[in-house]
């Protein structure tokens, strides 16, 4: 029951967190901002709309936004929230959910490409760069966090880790955390891998592959997207704060944490750059070195 | 073991058949098609009964070649390679029929069907066979009967140059295996493989070593893989499928069995499987981004997907050789369900590739582009191919690289031993597969989706019932073997239990409960995508849509020139690892006010071929030409040759 219950509340406060790291930004950048709840108003109105097709495209580009959004339902459903099992868990539901999410960038890229434009196309370009960077890095972390728990499932990995982890292997830990976070950046697309503001599309990299979605489609993409920050700030919550016997006080707690994750965002956005796109790849490796440096460390402990 | 000899007996009758039927294409290919079909029908159920039962059946008849015996064996690993044998080439038979049919007037067809079933024939002798001769006239008929298809186009000067560096590898592996299998022979005497036994000390690395080489050859395991991307485009697309799907895996196969002789082994040699296959698994999918011909990339990402079967090998060696049951059984059973796999999906992306060269008279990504408007069918089966080459749910591809996956982290949990090869084996798998999924966007995007980007394929249409129905039946198993995998659990036990004693039990102990949720969550995610449909469905039903041009950033006119091409969509990826590829690009000289017309052209190398193979081949000719005393043409000169050997050969019998 409980394992449900999260599960709902994961579906019901996902479109939250978007909202926070925009008032977060609006606050650095001395402005009132949009409301927190503003994405539930733009997925209930896009709901209703009448989508436009472009000629060109095909049932790939139909298709791609509810399966991809079923990809990530899949996903959500086997991450854990708060110490308690989540709705879905096995040894190794690590490599289902880094595949799921595989999955649902390879749905959004194939109707990028389905659409014929220049500018969508160079999107699902550089989207599929990015991930040959991030993924291995997601994977290194997965490896470590295995290796520091002895468990393949993410229910295991995040029943065990306590306080007492923290406090013997505090600089995996923190180099995971840091590592984590750039790969939450880069595939969330937020600043400094993407921009989501940004006002011209060729600079874009999420949001352009997105840019000929309308209506009912442009509601699953946008809830999807909040899913999958839901996600990733679920999963470093789940490292930062250690297990304490569960209940009603933790789950609040729980929840504090992911938001004060998606805070940090806000502030990485207002107080960075976004980097040239060449760079960005860099910056994942980045995360990437921090991943290895991090499995280093606990292999030798 | 009497269906699978019949299955061998129709396939060797049809293919004489079919030869003496030249005359008449129709009749070759009646007799091609019912035996490719009859003996896939007959062997099936054989090597799943061996399969499901886990016990080999043997058959040995006198045979009055010397040294050699007409052993047959048909144990559960011939039988789990045997599966896949019959039922690619059994479904490439069916699609070869609507496939060849522009081919028969010019009398092509009839003599190709009769290699194809050779083919067929011999690979099934090859995974039969339990005595070296009786092996070696199988591998050898099979490099024959595969080299002729590759020269099917032998008009073309490509396919003359793919077909000779084809046969020189050929030859050049075979004279391997001879010399790994006289060396297992020597201390019993008998080359039956049931009499081998283990060489001691260095001998039984040298054999291994051997044996890796001229199997590798096979393969095509990097960086033995410079004749795959060469000859696989050359043959026609249904013998191309069966080449990637299946011969190649007689390499992984014959490996497998020498290992079987070989045991126990050193650590090194795990680890040298490993190492090749993380290198094979990274330059193959890197390559075949870096590709602009459809087939050619698909004969790169078969170098990948052979990488990876050896990474899941090399984890099951170091497994075994550290006495880690569950390693050994993990990392086994993963290169083997994953070898099965590659058989149904990268058959069925040949076809698919087939298909459009089929309609539209050209593989070039550059000049293609939506086809999905035109061959709709077509283009469903190759999305499902790309799904599951690429791993992603609910599809096949999935399981095996899981069961890998599995195997690495065992690895790296075992122990501070083995940790750093488990760490190496889930780079390599997590970073072939992100490149995968690029490699293959890249693919499918560029045929089907989009506008056309030349005139060129304007014509293109879904291909006849007889390609369809192959297409759509391997898209089926492809999906069927991905939702239903642990019905795969025992036969593929009983295959493990076959190479790598014990693994059987451990493998069931390990992965039944993994594999059941995994496929209980794809069933989960069939459920949520009908859900998600259900729901567009839903709030779409009383609205309908608009339609209207791309939203090209405000330009309301844009044209098919102004897409994303192939190369482009690949190039931030070929540009970050151009120290490895090497691609070269030729751009134009842009000179004066008012240039008038230029051209850019990039060509993605054959970088192991040109800097390592070609100039020791120029060397090696170099060195033959100083023999050229020896070589007269005359054939008195020849036989005089033979003659001697002969009388040599007795006199040191003597």
């Amino acid at each position: 029951m409980r394992p449900a219950l999260h599960f709902l509340a994961a579906l019901l406060l996902a479109p939250l967190l978007p909202g926070v790291i925009n008032r977060v930004k609006a606050f650095f950048g001395g402005r009132r901002g949009q409301p927190l709840l503003q994405l539930y108003y733009d997925l209930f109105k896009l709901a209703g709309k009448t989508p436009v097709y472009s000629r060109t495209t095909t049932w790939v580009f139909r298709a791609s936004p509810a399966a991809g959004l079923a990809a990530l339902l899949a996903a959500a459903a086997a991450l854990p929230f708060a110490g308690a099992g989540p709705l879905f868990g096995f040894e190794g539901d690590l490599v289902l959910v880094v595949y799921l999410l595989g999955l649902a960038r390879f749905l959004t890229v194939l109707a990028a490409l389905d659409t014929g434009s220049a500018f969508e196309g160079m999107g699902a370009s550089r989207e599929m760069q990015f991930a040959v960077f991030a993924e291995p890095a997601f994977f290194l972390c997965l490896a470590a966090l295995a290796h520091i728990t002895g468990s393949l499932s993410f229910s295991g990995i995040f029943a065990a880790l306590t306080g007492d982890t923290w406090r013997t292997a505090a600089p995996v830990l923190a180099l995971l955390t840091a590592s984590l976070f750039i790969v939450l950046l880069a595939e969330n697309s937020r600043v400094p891998a993407d921009d989501p503001n940004t006002h011209l599309e060729l600079t874009m990299i999420h949001e352009v592959m997105v840019l000929d979605h309308s209506g009912p489609d442009l509601a699953c993409i946008l809830y999807g997207a909040a899913l999958k920050l839901w996600l990733f700030s679920s999963l470093i919550a789940g490292m930062l704060l250690p297990r304490a016997g569960g209940g009603a006080y933790e789950g609040a707690l729980y929840l504090g944490v992911m938001l004060g994750v998606t805070g940090a965002v806000g502030v990485t956005e207002s107080a960075m750059a976004r980097l040239r796109l060449l760079k960005v790849p860099y910056m994942l490796i980045t995360a990437f070195a921090f991943a290895a440096l991090a499995l280093i460390f606990q292999l030798g402990r | 073991m009497p269906l699978v000899l019949f299955s061998l007996a129709l396939l060797l009758v049809s293919s004489a058949l079919s030869l003496s039927f030249s005359g008449s294409p129709a009749r070759a290919r009646a007799f091609g098609v019912i035996g490719a079909v009859g003996a896939a029908l007959a062997g099936l159920p054989a090597a799943a009964g061996v399969l499901f039962s886990g016990r080999a059946e043997t058959l040995s008849l006198p045979w009055p070649v010397p040294m050699g015996s007409l052993s047959l064996s048909l144990d559960p690993l011939a039988a789990f390679f045997l599966v896949p044998l019959f039922l690619l080439t059994g479904l490439a038979a069916v699609y070869g029929a609507g496939y060849m049919e522009r081919y028969e007037a010019s009398g092509r067809a009839a003599p190709a069907w009769a290699q194809f079933n050779l083919l067929t024939a011999s690979m099934a002798l090859v995974l039969l066979a339990a005595n070296a001769v009786l092996f070696m006239t199988g591998w050898e008929l099979m490099a024959l009967s595969s080299f002729l298809l590759v020269l099917f186009e032998g008009e073309k000067k490509q396919a003359r140059r793919a077909g000779f560096i084809y046969l020189a590898v050929g030859a050049g592996g075979a004279l391997l295996l001879l010399a790994a299998f006289g060396l297992l022979a020597a201390p019993s005497g008998s080359l039956d493989f049931s009499s081998f036994l283990r060489p001691t000390g260095a001998r039984a690395a040298a054999v291994f070593l051997i044996a890796l080489t001229g199997f590798g050859l096979k393969a095509g395991f990097m960086p033995l893989h410079v004749w795959l991307p060469e000859a696989h485009p050359a043959a026609p697309s249904h013998v191309s499928a069966v080449m990637s799907g299946v011969m190649i895996k007689m390499g992984v196969y014959g490996l497998l069995r020498t290992l079987g002789f070989l045991a126990p082994w050193p650590e090194w040699w795990g680890a040298l499987v490993l190492v090749l296959g993380a290198v094979s698994a990274l330059g193959g999918v890197l390559f075949a981004l870096a590709q602009h011909d459809l087939k050619r990339l698909l004969a790169y990402s078969s170098i990948e997907n052979i990488g990876i079967i050896l990474l899941g090998l090399g984890l099951g060696m170091i497994g075994l050789s550290r006495g880690s049951a569950a390693l050994a059984a993990l990392g086994l059973a993963g290169a083997l369900l994953h070898a099965f796999n590659h058989s149904l999906f990268k058959g069925l992306l040949f076809m698919g590739a087939g298909a459009v060269i089929h309609s539209a008279g050209l593989g070039e990504l550059e000049a293609l582009g939506g086809l999905s408007k035109k061959m709709p069918r077509t283009s469903a089966c190759f999305l499902a191919g790309s799904a599951s080459i690429t791993a992603l749910p609910p599809f096949n591809g999935f399981v095996g690289e899981f069961l890998i996956y599995l195997a690495a982290f065992r690895a790296l949990l075992d122990g501070r031993a083995t940790a750093h090869w488990g760490a190496a084996a889930l780079l390599a798998l997590a970073a072939a597969g992100a490149l995968a999924g690029g490699c293959f966007a890249k693919a499918f995007g560029s045929v089907f989706l989009g506008e056309p980007r030349s005139t060129k394929c304007s014509a293109a249409h879904d291909p006849g019932a007889p390609m369809l129905a192959a297409m759509y039946a391997l898209a089926a198993a492809c999906l069927a073997a991905g939702l239903l995998s642990p019905f795969l659990l025992l036969p593929l036990a009983n295959a493990a239990d076959a190479a790598f004693p014990g693994a059987g039990a451990a493998l069931y102990a390990l992965a039944a409960l993994p594999v059941a949720f995994v496929s209980a969550g794809f069933s989960a995610l069939c459920g949520l995508l009908a859900l998600a449909a259900a729901l567009r469905a839903w709030l779409m039903c009383r609205r309908g849509y608009a339609e209207g041009p791309t939203w090209d950033c405000g330009y309301a006119r844009p044209t098919a020139r102004m897409q994303y091409g192939a190369s482009s969509f690949s190039q931030p990826l070929t540009d970050f690892f151009q120290p490895l590829l090497r691609s070269l690009g030729r751009e134009p000289e842009i000179r004066g006010y008012f240039p008038s017309g230029a051209s850019f052209s990039t060509e993605a190398q054959a970088l192991v071929y040109n800097k390592i193979y070609s100039p020791a081949a120029h060397r090696v000719r170099e060195l033959a030409y100083r023999f050229t005393w020896l070589q007269h043409g005359r054939l008195q000169i020849y036989i005089l040759y033979i003659v001697l050997t002969l009388l040599a050969l007795l006199l040191w019998k003597l």
